[in-house]
C-alpha cells in the first residue's frame, strides 16, 4: 500500500524543514555591537552590586547569578577540569559545574569588592578569530586602573562570555592550574576535590 | 638556605649573556617561558616557602599597621616620592630601547614633579596628562630580543624569570640616583620606597592573598600570575602577540 502525503501533510513538513534550524542554532552569527551589549550589561550588574554595599554572603550570591546568566560556565568549568573531565561521570560533572560556579563567584567577588568606589568602563571590541574580544577598564580611586579583558562567543547557542584577562592573567589557565593542583591534593579522587571546591575561593 | 641560588644566578648571567651575545642577528621573536619550562623549579619552591613565610609573619601585617597609621594622603605622598625616584632609571632604559617619546615624557614628568611637585612628593604631571612609562633593564633586554630563560623565584622581590633578574641586577647598578652619596638622601629614598612597597601590598592585597594563601598551590598560581602579567606589560600594544593567548575552547576543551 502506497501512502501518500496530503497537501497539508507535505506543507507543514516543509514548513518543519525551513523552520528547524532557526531553533536548532542561532541563524545568525554575533554581531560586535551584541558582544559589546553583553558585556556592557554584564558591567552594569558588577558596578550595581559593588555599589550597593551588601554583605559579602549576599554580594557573593549576586555575583554567582551574574556569572550564570553572562559566562558559559559550562565550557569554563570542563575547560577548568582539563582532561580529568574525561573519566569523570554525568553526576560529578554536574555537581563539579555548580560547585564551580560558587567558587568563582566567591573568588572573582572578592576582587570586584576591591573596586568599591570605583568603576568598570567598556573601552574597545574586536574581533578574534571565531570570538570577540571586549576591553573594559577598571578606574579604582586613588589606584592604577586594571585592564580586563572579556571573550564572548555565541557557540553555546547564545551569546556569553568564556574567558577573562585581568591585567593579563587568563582565568581559564588560572583556574585549570588551580583545580589540577586541588585535584593533586586530593591524589586524583574527584568527589574529595568537588567537595573541597564548596568551601574554596 | 639559599647555598643552591647562587649556581642558579651565575647560570642565568652566563645564559642570558651568552643568548643575548648570539641573539644579535637573530630573527626578531616574542620569546616566552611555558609554565612547564621550570628546570629551577625545586629550589624556586624552597625560595617560595621562604618568601610566602616572610609576607605571613612580617611584610604583611606590617603594611596592614602602615595603611592603618598614615592617612590616605600620606600614602600617596609616599608613593609619588618613590616613583619620581624610579624616574632616571626608567628613562635610560626608555632611551636604550629606542623609546624616544618615553623617553621625552618621563623626562618632562621628572621636571615638572621634581620641581612643581615639591622634590617629587606630588604629582602635577598627571593633572596635566604626563603618565609614567615605566621601564626596566628587563624590558631592554626583551627589546634587544634576549629570551626571557627560565622562571625564578627570588627571595624577598618574588617572582621573576633569568632574563627580569638580571635586569633587577643592572638596573641597580646603574641608578642614575645610585651614586649620590648624600646620606640624608640616602635614608630618605630607601624608607619611602620601602613605605611604597608596603602602601603597595595593601593596595593589591585580596589579589595577592589570594594566591599565596587560598590556591591549592600557591607556587604554581604565583608563577602562572607572574608569567602572564609580565606578558602582557611587555606586549604593551603589539595585538599579535595577545592573539596567541586567545585559544578556542570551542575548538578543543582539552588543548594544553
Amino acid at each position: 500500500m502506497q501512502s501518500k502525503l496530503s497537501r497539508r501533510e507535505a506543507l507543514a513538513g516543509g514548513c518543519a524543514l525551513i523552520l528547524a534550524p532557526a531553533a536548532a542554532s542561532p541563524l545568525w552569527a554575533m554581531s560586535k555591537a551584541e558582544a559589546t551589549d553583553l558585556v556592557d550589561k554584564l558591567v552594569a550588574d558588577i558596578n550595581k552590586v559593588v555599589a550597593s554595599g551588601k554583605s559579602d554572603a549576599k554580594m557573593f550570591a549576586d555575583f554567582e547569578r551574574i556569572f550564570g546568566t553572562y559566562a558559559d560556565v559550562k565550557t569554563i568549568a570542563r575547560y577548568g577540569l582539563g582532561v580529568d573531565g574525561r573519566r569523570a561521570s554525568k553526576s560529578q560533572m554536574r555537581a563539579f559545574t555548580k560547585g564551580f560556579q560558587g567558587y568563582i563567584a566567591r573568588k572573582y567577588g572578592k576582587q570586584f569588592k576591591d573596586f568599591v568606589g570605583g568603576e568598570i568602563k567598556v573601552k574597545s571590541t574586536r574581533k578574534v578569530k571565531s570570538f570577540f574580544e571586549v576591553k573594559a577598564t577598571a578606574h579604582l580611586k586613588g589606584k592604577a586602573p586594571v585592564e580586563i579583558a572579556f571573550l564572548v562567543s555565541d557557540k553555546s547557542g547564545k551569546d556569553l562570555f568564556f574567558n577573562l584577562f585581568v591585567e593579563g592573567v587568563n582565568m581559564l589557565l588560572a583556574e585549570r592550574t588551580e583545580i589540577g593542583a586541588m585535584l593533586d591534593r586530593r591524589r586524583g579522587n574527584l568527589d574529595k576535590m568537588i567537595a573541597d571546591l564548596l568551601k574554596a575561593g | 638556605m639559599f647555598k643552591n641560588l647562587y649556581p642558579v644566578l651565575l647560570a642565568t648571567v652566563l645564559s642570558v649573556g651568552a643568548a643575548f651575545g648570539l641573539s644579535g642577528c637573530a630573527a626578531p621573536s616574542n620569546p616566552t617561558v611555558a609554565s612547564s619550562d621550570d628546570p629551577y623549579e625545586a629550589q624556586n619552591r624552597k625560595v617560595h616557602a621562604f618568601n610566602r613565610q616572610l609576607d605571613k609573619e612580617i611584610v604583611r601585617p606590617v603594611s596592614k599597621t602602615y595603611v592603618a597609621v598614615v592617612p590616605p594622603e600620606g600614602q600617596i605622598v609616599v608613593s609619588n616620592f618613590a616613583d619620581n625616584l624610579a624616574l632616571p632609571s626608567s628613562i635610560v632604559n626608555n632611551l636604550l630601547q629606542g623609546n624616544i617619546q618615553g623617553a621625552g615624557q618621563n623626562t618632562l614628568r621628572f621636571v615638572v614633579n621634581s620641581t612643581l611637585g615639591l622634590a617629587g612628593m606630588f604629582d602635577p604631571s598627571s593633572d596635566f596628562g604626563l603618565i609614567e612609562d615605566s621601564s626596566d633593564f628587563g624590558e631592554t633586554l626583551h627589546v634587544w630580543n634576549a629570551p626571557q630563560g627560565a622562571y625564578l623565584e627570588l627571595p624577598v622581590l618574588g617572582p621573576s624569570s633569568q632574563r627580569a633578574a638580571v635586569g633587577t641586577v643592572v638596573d641597580f647598578i646603574t641608578n642614575p640616583l645610585g651614586n649620590i652619596s648624600n646620606s640624608h638622601y640616602r635614608k630618605y629614598s630607601r624608607t619611602a620606597q620601602v613605605a611604597a612597597a608596603l602602601g603597595k601590598r595593601s593596595q593589591y592585597g585580596s589579589t595577592i592573598d589570594a594566591v599565596l594563601y587560598d590556591s591549592a598551590d600557591s607556587y604554581s598560581q604565583s608563577r602562572l600570575f607572574y608569567l602572564q602579567n609580565r606578558n602582557f606589560t611587555l606586549g604593551g600594544t603589539d595585538e599579535t602577540e595577545y592573539d596567541d593567548a586567545y585559544f578556542d575552547p570551542y575548538e578543543d576543551i582539552y588543548a594544553e
